[in-house]
């Protein structure tokens, strides 16, 4: 996988990290029981403080996205499994929100704004179970 | 642990100059600290003071545990400091370097230099005088750290280097920081670099400490705001967090450090057209905070209109 950081960015680099990492794996650049390079590598590579690249396997790890397993590292957890339905949909329909808030006010309509999801939905993968069943992953 | 760095109070004259104001530091081990400034901001000088070049006229400090002042020799071996400009004894070359600095340091371990020595490619057979910029911090860097020491100083390692060897020079520091329990301490004018690598930032202005903290909290305190008015913009109260003000025809820019609600009460108190709050990279949020007191922006642009400072609004 390649990360990059960019210091003239507004965001923190962890954060920066945290963001390439949750869109790999939604994805499917990255995969579920997929292992992620070392703290020591990845900030080798990226020229990056190790406590920042451990901040950022930190927060995706409470994010659910990362699961550590004690002495081997980081791997990609399997999608939603933590979650309970509810509060799944809840954490989707903010973001959401948020979302629409912004189409609107770069004057979208409703139907531009279907089109647009439907076009982008093909770049990503899809857990086939949904948010229905327990999240399993796809095949 | 204890703290690698403590300094209390320390202060230091140039003539009338105070260069050093009363600076209580403290760097906790194994952290990257980025102390910051504008030049002539003291930075060097407390860097001098920690490294026993320059003696304070009043302050102490420890470190590694002790007292500075009566630094005991072992202790002295594990600090390391590498000197501004990279000076280093011009007439030898690099093999009769390493030799006749591993006399200071018995327990030194010779294969790490020559390790890094040829990690940059630089043969022992070079003399000095003929190595480029970049060339002399690589050598000054393994010097420093060939006898493994727990602290470094560093007076802006990168200077004058070209883009790729400073990154050379970068990485060679994130290998050191990954052997744990290092502590680093280094000034930089490069912002990026140090939000790649540090912890910590602190930033000097005036020989005074005005920020110590994470470098993203830093970074996510600073604020620009640009007030739009619509009309002549009042002259703005005092605010606290409010670090710099200027405006721009019928704009107010502001610069904050913390804003909160209590912060845009006091603008929408104003009655303006419109707020809009902007989040700065690190460079800028340093630029704007060390930026200083304000008059109103000069005129840069080839236009007529008259851009008025607060003191005009009357003749308006």
């Amino acid at each position: 996988m390649g990360f990059h950081v960019d210091t003239a960015s507004r965001l923190p680099i962890y954060q920066q990290l945290v963001d390439q990492i949750r869109e790999a794996v939604a994805r499917g650049d990255l995969q579920p029981e997929e292992k992620l390079p070392s703290v020591r590598q990845l900030s080798g590579e990226l020229v990056v403080n190790p406590n920042t690249i451990a901040r950022a396997f930190l927060e995706l790890e409470r994010a659910g996205i990362l699961v550590s397993r004690a002495g081997r590292g980081m791997y990609v957890a399997h999608p939603g499994t933590d979650l309970s339905k509810a509060a799944r949909n809840r954490r989707l329909a903010e973001s959401l929100d948020r979302w629409l808030t912004e189409a609107v006010h770069l004057g979208f309509a409703a139907d531009e704004v279907v089109e647009l999801v439907t076009r982008r939905v093909a770049d990503f993968q899809w857990n086939a179970d949904g948010a229905k069943g327990k999240g399993k992953t796809q095949p | 642990m204890t703290d690698a760095i403590v300094t209390d109070r320390l202060t230091k004259h140039y003539g009338e100059r105070k260069v050093v104001d009363n600076l209580s530091l403290h760097v906790a081990r194994g952290t990257v600290y980025a102390l910051l400034g504008r030049n002539g901001a003291g930075k060097s000088t407390t860097l001098k003071m920690l490294a026993g070049m320059v003696h304070p006229d009043a302050g102490t400090m420890q470190l590694l545990g002790e007292d500075a002042s009566t630094l005991s020799p072992p202790t002295r071996g594990r600090i390391a400091y590498l000197a501004e400009g990279h000076p280093l004894i011009d007439w030898m070359t690099i093999g009769q370097l390493v030799t006749f600095t591993r006399a200071f340091y018995p327990a030194a371990d010779g294969k790490l230099v020559e390790q890094i020595l040829d990690h940059f490619g630089l043969p022992l057979k070079a003399k000095i005088n003929r190595l480029s910029k970049g060339e002399r911090a690589q050598v000054s860097l393994a010097l420093a750290i060939m006898p493994d020491p727990e602290l470094l100083i560093l007076d802006d390692p990168t200077l004058g280097l070209d883009t790729n060897v400073r990154r050379d020079f970068l990485e060679s520091m994130i290998q050191i920081i990954q052997r744990r329990g290092r502590t680093i301490l280094f000034s930089s004018h490069i912002l990026g670099d140090v939000e790649r690598i540090a912890d910590r930032i602190g930033i000097m202005m005036d020989g005074v400490l005005r920020v110590d903290c994470p470098v993203e909290h830093f970074k996510s305190s600073v604020r620009k705001v640009v007030v739009e008015f619509g009309r002549l913009p009042p002259v703005f109260p005092k605010c606290d967090g409010l670090i710099g003000d200027w405006q721009v025809k019928t704009r107010c820019e502001l610069v904050f450090v913390g804003f909160g609600p209590r912060q845009r009460a006091a603008i929408e108190a104003l009655e303006p057209v419109r707020i809009d709050v902007a989040e700065l990279n690190l460079e800028d949020a340093f630029i704007e905070y060390t930026r200083g007191p304000r008059r109103s922006l000069p005129l840069f642009t080839g236009e007529t209109d008259h851009v008025q400072s607060a003191g005009d609004q009357g003749t308006a």
